[in-house]
């Protein structure tokens, strides 16, 4: 794959190679989160000196169904040894879902010096660069963080109605068999239910997997994601974009994509996503 | 009707009693670690392994086979081509160790959540999809292998 600075982002600096990465290993001004689907995989290996951030416990409230807070931020930053100043570096499995979730959900509180380690952890193991089952222990820090706003980034459903009903684009992330509806949930599965099968009426299905390179893991050159999410799709760089999947985690990798890869200034992550479309009450919904 | 093969059912004993998730995630890596003992033999599969031993949904690339043995009861292999599906890994070694060589009745008495009971029911829907996807294999082994050999429970014909 091409250098990060050659392939046309629009903010190339929010993403770092894995040579970066092995390069600022010790640097006391950034600190490295790995961040995954699988809970096993931090304990089992992880880059020396990363910190874990757990989408279940870290990033959610544990009883609304909600972000964490103002003190809970805090306090997840504190522990992790980060400032306001100290830049963070997310990777994780998934091709980066994951660590595109945390990236997304720590924007709601500002903190935007960050990044993500292009190609995730499969990149940097399948590379045979060391990888170490040590814990590393941080001083606590003192970090005071601004109320969550998320007003700019964040789409709750009034917004996705009215959205709907202006005809404005909105993007469904999920697989081909979710977007028709064939497919809902597992039977017996207890935590990503819905009623019903299909999609938010009008959204365009562009998996997000589509983004990156099945190869190497790396993200696609802005050429080629153009050629998929404008000349395929229709989308325009100053359409107010909102996209979705089912929880609001692979919506927020094509979040990423949209915003800091193509330079999109207006798009929304939807995280109430189809476990709450597929359920409401009085929407209407496509197959 | 079967019983759920006994090894499994006291192992399933076990992580349902276990509420520390640490606990519980230090248990599932170690069991991950001896994968090599269920990996699938040269003599049974090389690669590239045939598509229709692929788990349909799982995303770490696993396969599935199994052996019939002299009792008729059957011995699974298992191959996980992702380096980075440690759950897939674990479910492996799971059901080698506990349903190998059990009767293909009681295997078929597995239920879906023994997945949840295992990893916890904070399995996002993807992984639970995948690992599900091994037990649901590792049954229809079990359910050929008693359409092949006849159901001993269902008495002479």
């Amino acid at each position: 794959m091409t250098d990060i600075k050659e392939r046309g982002y629009a903010r190339p600096e929010v993403l770092v190679s894995t040579d970066w990465v092995a390069q600022h290993l010790s640097d006391p001004n950034v600190r490295i989160i790995e961040s995954n689907e699988d809970p096993l995989l931090y304990p089992a290996r992880h880059i020396a000196g990363a910190v874990e951030v757990d989408w279940t416990k870290d990033l959610n409230d544990q009883l609304r169904r909600d972000y964490l807070g103002k003190s809970g931020f805090e306090t997840l930053m504190s522990r992790i040894g980060c400032t306001r100043d100290t830049t963070v570096v997310f990777y994780g499995d998934k091709n980066n879902w994951w660590a595109c979730y945390a990236f997304w959900v720590f924007h709601l509180f500002g903190h935007t010096a960050a990044k993500v380690m292009d190609g995730g952890s499969l990149k940097w193991e399948k590379e045979g660069r060391p990888m170490t089952k040590e814990v590393p222990k941080y001083p606590a820090s003192k970090y005071v963080a601004p109320e969550r706003d998320d007003s700019r980034i964040r789409a709750y459903r009034n917004h996705v109605l009215s959205h709907v009903e202006g005809k404005k684009p909105l993007v469904d992330v999920r697989s081909p068999e979710e977007y028709a509806g064939t497919r809902l949930h597992m039977p017996d599965y207890p935590n990503e239910g819905a009623l019903r099968g299909g999609h938010i009426p009008g959204a365009a299905s562009i998996p997000w997997g589509r983004a990156i390179n099945p190869d190497d893991h790396t993200f696609k050159t802005a050429e080629e994601l153009r050629a998929i999410y404008e000349k395929e799709k229709g989308l325009k760089k100053d359409d107010d974009v909102v996209v979705y999947c089912r929880i609001g985690e692979r919506s927020s990798h094509t979040w990423f994509v949209l915003t800091y890869l193509l330079g999109y200034p207006k798009v929304r992550n939807y995280d109430g996503s189809w476990t709450e479309w597929g359920n409401l009450v009085g929407v209407p919904i496509e197959k | 009707m079967a019983a759920i093969p006994e090894k499994l059912a006291r192992l399933l004993a076990m992580f349902s009693g276990m509420e520390d998730r640490s606990e519980r995630i230090q248990l599932l890596i170690d069991i991950a670690d001896r994968f090599k003992r269920v990996l699938v033999p040269e003599r049974i599969a090389s690669r590239p392994y045939p598509k229709d031993k692929l788990v349909p949904g799982c995303e770490s690339q696993a396969y599935v086979w199994a052996e019939e043995l002299p009792d008729r009861t059957l011995k699974f292999y298992f191959a996980v081509e992702n380096p980075q599906g440690i759950s897939a890994m674990a479910t492996s070694v799971i059901f080698d160790e506990t349903l190998s060589g059990a009767p293909p009745e009681q295997i078929l008495q597995v239920p879906k959540d023994a997945i949840y009971t295992i990893f916890g029911n904070e399995l996002s829907m993807g992984k639970s999809m995948g690992l599900m996807g091994i037990l649901a294999m590792v049954q229809n082994y079990a359910r050929q292998q008693i359409a092949r050999t006849g159901d001993p429970a269902a008495g002479p014909s």
